[in-house]
């Protein structure tokens, strides 16, 4: 158990340098990269993704996928978009319940269609992508919502609070974070998803409801992308049929890969993945900073998720390693 | 709106007796850069509202996503219902050549509307563009000149790099800062990309904020980018040092010219571009129109039309500007 | 021919009737619904029925057509690969830019062909030699090949000389050349997978690795191949797309993946590998060619084509479930 626990230190401890390196990399360059203000832009840049990793990270450990993470943001924002819009009279953080409402429904029907018709989730939630975002269209009539019908206190949520000026999103992210941390450290239901997920064959045999634990995970899936879809509408002010979450799902399981989620399931943490996000979110702040083009960023990200896999790999090679010859 | 087309009915009743009354309605199509984007509904409107007083059908299509080729089934399909009229916004200067010319080939006459291809004229029959882009960039400079008193360090955010339109017009800007004297205190820091995108827009932003501590003043001659300009400035109360303008549409920066985030911005009407799309469209295919350069024709509310050099028309020769005063009289 | 058989590790209950195991499989219900589809297209619009228009638009998704061919053997053997829209553009840009720079034409389509096979071998060899799930490498490899398109096109387009313009119009018996090609390669690689050892090799190891190799069969070199095959043959659909644009941007094909993943679903070859066939991946592309095209010429908001999309792929993997779990036993 302590070797296991030390390769997940070493993983962690890992991506932690690969950040200080970076950042450093980038401060000699241009030293304002190391200022509060640069932390500002990195934190308000990531907790969307930050959110959706947490819930990607519990879907991944019970050995599954979301694609549809996107497509359950885009849905959840545009009807808690048209709330807003056609009925203004409603009192606004009931958008809250709204949003993360059709989310986790969204996401408990993803759930469904993966136990109850045994289907891969990989291609369950290809299918919703699709699906959700057409709805999306459907519902909306294709139409965006416009920044004026988005309430201003919402939009102050990712400006700024009472608390030292730090924008309340960055608090709910990390807020987030840290329920997650608490649901899979001390409780029984959070353990079973890293059993289900380490072995899914003797997972029932040691009395885990494996329906229940997976309609579990994808509904949290769903929830957290509703959340995340509500905090869109305040962060960029407005909801578009088309744009409004679309790629989602590729940042999120670049940072939750990026942050030692094993995607053969059963190991993940919530550090490594906040650590996932934030290393993420470094590269897109330091690159404009630098002036380097927009156009490399999609390549920048791809060869970093081939590292931390490789890094992956190497790690897991070595612990393998270690334990043998420790009971050697 | 109502006046407007009541007036359009009027001025065109008599152009209607001389062309096709009895034939089939002459069938428009307007293909847009993808559905859901705001800017296309203020088009479409002006489309709809000609060819009601014109007697023409009309169908707005467009595909999900504003990708080089997502529009080509599109085109194909609608040469296969039979359309007089195809008119696009296209998504790619170049990829849409072939299969224009098909549409060409079976007599369908090719219009690109708000957006020409660039070097490829050839393949579309005529552009109607909103105003003449010669005119776009000087138009900015001054009204960012007149923002920071003509002097302090200005930046622009545009959209993509290879966006000819935002390139037409950002070489014009630096060419009129660096010839015209009245902007000679004026320097143009930067010129930052941000793709389209609110999110790398967003970064971009705050990335030209903490490079240039001195910056007065942002040009975004984009709808993405000026929304998202304003958006870093509101959020970190800098109104009163770094002032934003640009392109924008009124629907999206209402909010940050009411709190004074933004003093003033520009643009054209994207409804007349369809307005007078639809006129042209229905005088070529009449009689009544002849698609040469140098030619002129009427369409109300518009004025007289001259087609210029590579078969190109504008709507209006200068930029409109919106400030508070006059900003609750757009509903685009 | 009977591609689906399991080799016979255990006993096997009494063969089940003849018409059976001809009827009740994934391609019949693949074929079901493509006629269901011609009717309802035709129903749906009165400009959809002619031969010519619906070849023309098959030639839209000829290139993404192909490579299913050979992504559902990849995904028979077990694995995916969902770069190969990447690699379609980045090898079509490594092209157009070589032939840009000077390069003699046919030396920049070997270029171009070459830049594939890399691009096959380097997922390859992360799946196999590093052991890396290939849904994961190949979701890391997507990002980086269309990020280095990105990089050297920028957001430029390329153009293509004029003789290399225009594939998909050249006609052959009436039959666009793409389209004659799609068929050519169904044939072929139908019979290699349902004929040869070498087909019979990939079930074997989809079904069951481990015992694959016990049985002497060459597991790695055969998905190595796979791969390679995949690498050359998406460059090669890259340049067939480039001669249909006579353009080259970094988005060529974007999002393709789908389609190809949709086509290989749609088909019936089960996505945990061991099973599925050509044939129904030869059926799927002409499904979906006709509900995309049926929708789009009766000017259907392209959400409805979306959703459709979405629950066509979820109905059919549950169809194919249902099928297998009933023929297993």
């Amino acid at each position: 158990m302590t070797a296991l626990r030390n390769i997940l230190l070493r993983r962690e401890a890992g991506i932690l340098v690969m950040i200080i390196l970076f950042c450093l990399a980038v401060g000699t360059q241009k030293p304002q990269f190391l200022t509060l203000d640069s932390l500002r832009i990195i934190l308000l840049l990531t907790p969307l993704i930050l959110i959706g990793a947490m819930g990607q990270m519990l879907v991944v450990v019970a050995r599954h996928v979301d694609l549809s993470i996107g497509s359950m943001l885009g849905f959840s924002a545009m009807v808690t978009g048209m709330m807003f819009k056609f009925h203004p009279e409603i009192w606004w953080p009931v958008g809250f319940l709204v949003s993360i409402g059709t989310g986790a429904l969204l996401g408990l029907i993803n759930g469904l269609l993966v136990t109850l018709f045994r289907l891969p989730a990989i291609i369950v939630t290809l299918g919703t992508l699709n699906l959700y975002r057409g709805l999306t269209y459907i519902v909306s009539n294709a139409k965006q919502i416009d920044r004026q019908y988005v309430p201003t206190a919402l939009k102050s949520m990712s400006q700024t609070s009472p608390i030292f000026g730090i924008p309340w999103i960055i608090f709910i992210s990390f807020g987030v974070a840290l329920l997650t941390y608490i649901f899979v450290m001390h409780t029984r239901v959070g353990r079973q998803i890293f059993a289900l997920g380490s072995n899914p064959v003797a997972a029932p045999l040691r009395g885990v409801a494996v329906t229940r634990v997976t309609l579990l995970v994808f509904s949290i899936s769903g929830a957290l992308s509703g959340l995340a879809g509500i905090l869109y509408a305040g962060r960029w002010g407005f909801v578009n049929p088309s744009n409004t979450g679309s790629g989602f799902e590729f940042q999120v399981i670049a940072a939750v890969v990026i942050g030692g989620v094993s995607i053969n399931g059963g190991v993940g943490t919530v550090l490594g993945t906040i650590l996932g996000v934030l290393l993420l979110g470094c590269v897109a702040a330091a690159l404009p900073l630098l002036g380097i083009p927009g156009t490399t960023q999609s390549a920048i990200y791809g060869a970093v998720i081939l590292i931390a896999l490789l890094i992956d790999r190497t790690v897991r090679q070595q612990g393998i390693k270690s334990l043998t010859r420790a009971r050697a | 709106m109502l006046k407007k087309t009541l007036l359009a009915g009027l001025a065109i009743g008599v152009a209607m007796v001389t062309t096709a009354y009895a034939a089939d309605p002459i069938k428009i199509v307007y293909i847009g850069k993808n559905t859901g984007n705001p800017y296309f509904d203020s088009i479409t409107g002006g489309f709809e509202d000609a060819c009601k007083s014109l007697g023409c059908e009309f169908e707005f299509v467009a595909p999900a996503t504003a990708e080089a080729t997502s529009q080509i089934p599109f085109i194909e399909a609608q040469i296969q219902r039979g359309v007089n009229v195809i008119a696009i916004a296209p998504n790619s200067p170049d990829a849409l050549n072939q299969v224009l010319d098909g549409a060409k080939a079976k007599g369908i006459l090719v219009l690109t509307v708000n957006g020409d291809l660039v070097g490829n004229e050839t393949h579309r029959d005529a552009t109607i563009l909103p105003v003449d882009f010669t005119k776009t960039g000087p138009n900015q400079v001054e009204l960012m000149g007149s923002m920071i008193g003509y002097k302090g360090d200005i930046a622009i955010l545009s959209a993509t790099t290879e966006a000819p339109d935002q390139n037409t017009w950002i070489a014009a800007m630096n060419d009129t800062l660096k010839n015209d004297a009245k902007y000679k205190d004026m320097h143009l820091v930067a010129t930052v990309y941000g793709d389209d995108q609110p999110e790398k827009s967003t970064t971009e932003m705050e990335a030209l904020l903490s490079n240039y501590p001195n910056l007065v003043g942002v040009i975004a001659p984009t709808t993405v980018g000026i929304a998202a300009a304003a958006q870093v400035i509101q959020s970190r109360n800098l109104a009163a040092t770094v002032h934003v303008t640009g392109l924008g549409l009124p629907s999206e920066m209402r909010d940050f010219v009411k709190d004074g985030t933004v003093s003033a911005f520009q643009l054209w009407s994207p409804y007349n571009e369809g307005w007078l799309a639809a006129h042209f469209a229905v005088g070529v295919i009449g009689g009544t129109i002849k698609n040469e350069v140098g030619g002129t024709f009427d369409v109300p509310n518009l004025g007289t039309i001259t087609i210029a050099d590579k078969n190109a028309m504008n709507t209006q020769a200068e930029l409109t500007t919106f400030d508070a005063k006059n900003i609750d009289d757009f509903d685009f | 021919m009977s591609a689906i058989q399991t080799p016979a590790t255990r006993e096997l209950p009494p063969a089940r009737p003849r018409w059976q195991v001809i009827v009740v499989r994934p391609e019949t219900m693949t074929l079901v619904l493509l006629i269901a589809a011609l009717f309802g297209a035709s129903l749906l619009s009165p400009y959809f029925l002619d031969v010519g228009y619906i070849l023309r638009s098959f030639t839209l998704s000829a290139e993404f057509a192909i490579v299913a061919l050979v992504l559902t053997m990849v995904i028979i053997a077990g694995e995916i690969d969902l770069s190969p829209a990447a690699n379609m553009a980045l090898s079509a840009c490594l092209f157009a830019f070589a032939q840009q720079a000077g390069v003699p034409m046919p030396l920049a389509i070997a270029i171009g062909l070459f830049a594939g096979l890399v691009m096959g071998a380097i997922n390859g060899i992360m799946v196999i030699a590093l052991q890396i799930p290939s849904i994961i490498v190949t979701i890391g490899t997507l990002t980086l090949y269309r990020g280095l398109a990105q990089v050297i096109a920028g957001d430029k387009s390329i153009r293509v000389p004029d003789w290399f313009i225009g594939i998909n119009t050249v006609l052959i018996a009436g039959i666009p050349l793409t389209v004659l090609i799609f068929i050519v390669m169904s044939i072929i690689l139908g019979v290699v997978l349902s004929m040869t050892i070498f087909g019979r090799q990939i079930y074997q190891i989809g079904t069951n690795e481990v015992a694959a190799r016990h049985a002497g069969i060459r597991s790695q070199r055969i998905k190595m191949s796979l791969f390679l095959l995949m690498g050359v043959v998406s460059a090669a659909a890259g340049l067939m797309t480039a001669s249909r644009l006579g353009s080259v941007r970094y988005d060529l094909g974007l999002g393709g993946e789908l389609q190809m993943v949709l086509m290989a679903m749609l088909g019936g070859t089960y996505i945990f590998g061991g099973r599925g066939t050509i044939l129904g991946t030869f059926l799927a592309a002409w499904l979906l060619v006709i509900v995309s095209t049926g929708m789009t010429v009766a000017n259907v908001p392209p959400s409805v084509q979306l959703v459709v999309q979405g629950v066509l792929l979820i109905v059919s993997i549950i169809a194919t479930n249902f099928i297998y779990s009933r023929t297993q036993r």
